[in-house]
């Protein structure tokens, strides 16, 4: 993008700092996430453990920042694969036309009212309850949005001068599909997955919150916050309070990344 | 009131029947299409052997086409016939009702409760953009967008309960000392009042606080946002200017033109605040070890028993396609144009 730069765009901050969280965090964490240290269990925060330690003794900053990358990397495969796939239905659809077209349109509609966590929730109950069936969960919910906007955009554009012009230039079908309405799709496609990223983190981590997907011991945010659940009662609150947090960040930080972009698509569309 | 109502209430009516077909298909798909054997999946739990398999496999005619077991399926929807669940050992409809009042009683509080906050934030909002209500009404929508909501139901039971003591402990629908009252309707809140057992009423109402609470919270963001977007939109529109140049009260304006018809968008997010609700019912529930059908569900998946998922499944495609048809119904009701445009 012309005249695009992370450092004028105070919205894009938050991710930014979220992502290379997900990338170095790991690394800097101060104890390996899985080892335990029952004589330690449930410290509360101190200058030993920055976040206080869990039920076995292991460290919750070290399980915070190793939940983290896990969740990022899922939301973006997901996230990703929908898109691509979205797009290239949604695309293809909208540029034939006819009864199919129609079809499809009706099946999204339908689809995207639907309450997705539950569509996901089944899902992952029949496809086996592992992380890739998370990431193909997650990528089937997106997949309604991102036919939507290819078609309807491709549908908007099928006909546009320059399409004719390509055309009477002697430029085949595919090749006006694939080197100018999909492409033209990009900067719209960028600011649904940034929405979509932050949906696909609270997706993840509300199905490993249920017993879903990822499972113990391996840390995941939502997982962390089940299994904190009970100490809540007893008032350890550490032990959900910070994976909680993290999640609650990645996601606001999602959904001001996805402002921000909206915000430099329209003003670039506006001219 | 006029003559082509009737023609409207036919044609919504008309127009739901294809979403409720849409569900069943998309359910058939997901719970019997998707996995490798559903028989083994849906067969009565863990302990069966490969030749009870074959016979429910004949059983529910999953050696037919897949047409044919698309129209089967469909026939026992109709009939309710979910199957049974091997944890309970009850038939999964039966064990759906026995649940439902729970999670509609809880449902139907927060959207309560969201619609008395929401509605009142946006619309203020909308006539003073820029006010302090305009910010914190915008405020608390990022904030309900952000918060998963198990995670603010976790933050209220640490606050409510344990650190200030108001709340009573956050388990299931009354307190486990008193007797329920009798179940009329299922809905605890109402049974204990026609009882007339003010303690059973009071305890029913500390329990359900919390969990809509939560949920209210979580359905806040967006009906604040589409309330303060419709009235806005609607304010600056023709209509409003000539009615203001007319001179007439501002509280007339608002209240007559442009909060009327401000109504069909409102209405449209409630009906999809309901829907985002369903959702989050699964993690509520679970939270707050409220008796609904989410939690069933839940726990059914958990053993791996699958026909009250599938039951589950269906049921909020049902609600949710009911409520889809109820809001469309009332956008006719408040604007005649949709009855006589469609």
């Amino acid at each position: 993008m012309r005249g695009f730069s992370w450092l004028k765009t105070p919205g894009l901050w938050p991710l930014a700092l979220v992502i290379v969280a997900a990338l170095v965090g790991p690394e800097l964490a101060p104890r390996d996430p899985l080892l335990t240290d029952v004589a330690h269990a449930l410290s509360p925060p101190s200058a030993t453990y920055w976040f206080g330690s869990d039920q076995l003794g292991r460290d919750i900053l070290s399980r915070v920042l190793s939940a983290g990358r896990l969740d990022l990397a899922v939301a973006f495969t997901a996230v990703t694969l929908s898109a691509a796939l979205g797009a290239t239905i949604g695309a293809t659809a909208g540029f034939l036309g006819g009864p199919v077209d129609q079809i499809l349109g009706r099946l999204t509609d339908v689809l995207m009212a639907f309450p997705l966590f539950i569509v996901a929730m089944a899902l992952v109950a029949v496809l086996g309850n592992t992380i890739a069936n998370v990431v193909y969960a997650t990528a089937i919910i997106n997949l309604p949005f991102y036919i939507r906007i290819a078609r309807g955009d491709v549908r908007s554009r099928r006909h546009a001068g320059y399409v004719k012009a390509a055309r009477l230039g002697g430029a085949g079908e595919a090749e006006i599909l694939l080197t100018i309405l999909l492409p033209a799709l990009l900067p719209t496609l960028v600011v649904q997955m940034s929405i979509n990223l932050g949906w696909a983190v609270l997706n993840t981590a509300g199905l490993s919150f249920i017993g879903l997907g990822v499972r113990p011991p391996t840390p995941e945010w939502g997982g962390l916050v089940s299994e904190g659940a009970q100490y809540v009662l007893s008032g350890q609150w550490w032990v959900a309070a910070w994976p909680g947090l993290a999640l609650t960040l990645c996601v606001f930080a999602f959904s001001l990344a996805g402002d921000a972009l909206r915000d430099l698509v329209d003003a670039r569309s506006r001219g | 009131m006029n003559a082509s109502l009737p023609r409207f209430l036919v044609s919504r009516v008309l127009a739901a029947a294809p979403i409720l077909v849409g569900a069943v298909i998309v359910t058939f798909v997901i719970m019997r299409v998707l996995p490798g054997d559903p028989a083994a999946l849906l067969a009565a739990g863990p302990g069966s052997g490969p030749a009870e398999i074959a016979a429910l496999k004949h059983q529910m005619g999953l050696d037919q086409p897949i047409l044919e077991q698309l129209a089967r399926y469909g026939r026992e929807v109709v009939v309710g016939d979910l199957g049974r669940s091997f944890t309970t050992g009850n038939p999964v409809t039966t064990d759906l009702g026995a649940r439902l009042p729970a999670s509609l009683e809880l449902t139907g509080a927060a959207l309560l409760l969201a619609a008395l906050i929401g509605l009142p934030l946006g619309i203020g909002a909308a006539l003073r953009p820029g006010s302090l209500l305009d910010q914190t009404s915008r405020a608390l929508a990022a904030l309900g967008t952000a918060l998963p909501a198990f995670v603010t139901g976790l933050g209220f039971i640490y606050l409510f309960y344990f650190r200030l003591g108001w709340a009573p402990e956050p388990i299931g629908q009354i307190d486990s000392l008193l007797t329920p009252p009798h179940a009329y309707t299922g809905l605890m809140l109402i049974d204990s009042l026609l009882a007339r057992d003010g303690e059973a009423f009071l305890s029913a109402l500390g329990r359900l606080m919390l969990p809509a609470a939560t949920m209210a919270l979580f359905a806040l963001a967006p009906l604040i946002r589409i309330t303060r977007g419709a009235l806005i939109e609607t304010l600056s529109a023709d209509y409003i200017r000539a009615a203001r140049a007319l001179g007439l009260e501002r509280r007339t304006i608002v209240v007559h033109y442009a909060l009327s018809n401000a109504a069909t968008p409102i209405l449209a997010a409630l009906g999809m605040v309901f829907s985002y609700m369903l959702g989050a019912n699964v993690l509520v529930e679970k939270v707050f070890a409220w008796p609904g059908v989410s939690a069933y569900a839940v726990d059914a998946l958990m053993s791996a028993d699958y026909a009250p998922v599938q039951g589950f499944v269906l049921t909020v495609a049902a609600l949710f396609t009911g409520v889809n048809l109820a809001v469309d119904i009332l956008q006719g009701l408040v604007n005649p144009q949709i009855v006589n445009g469609g």
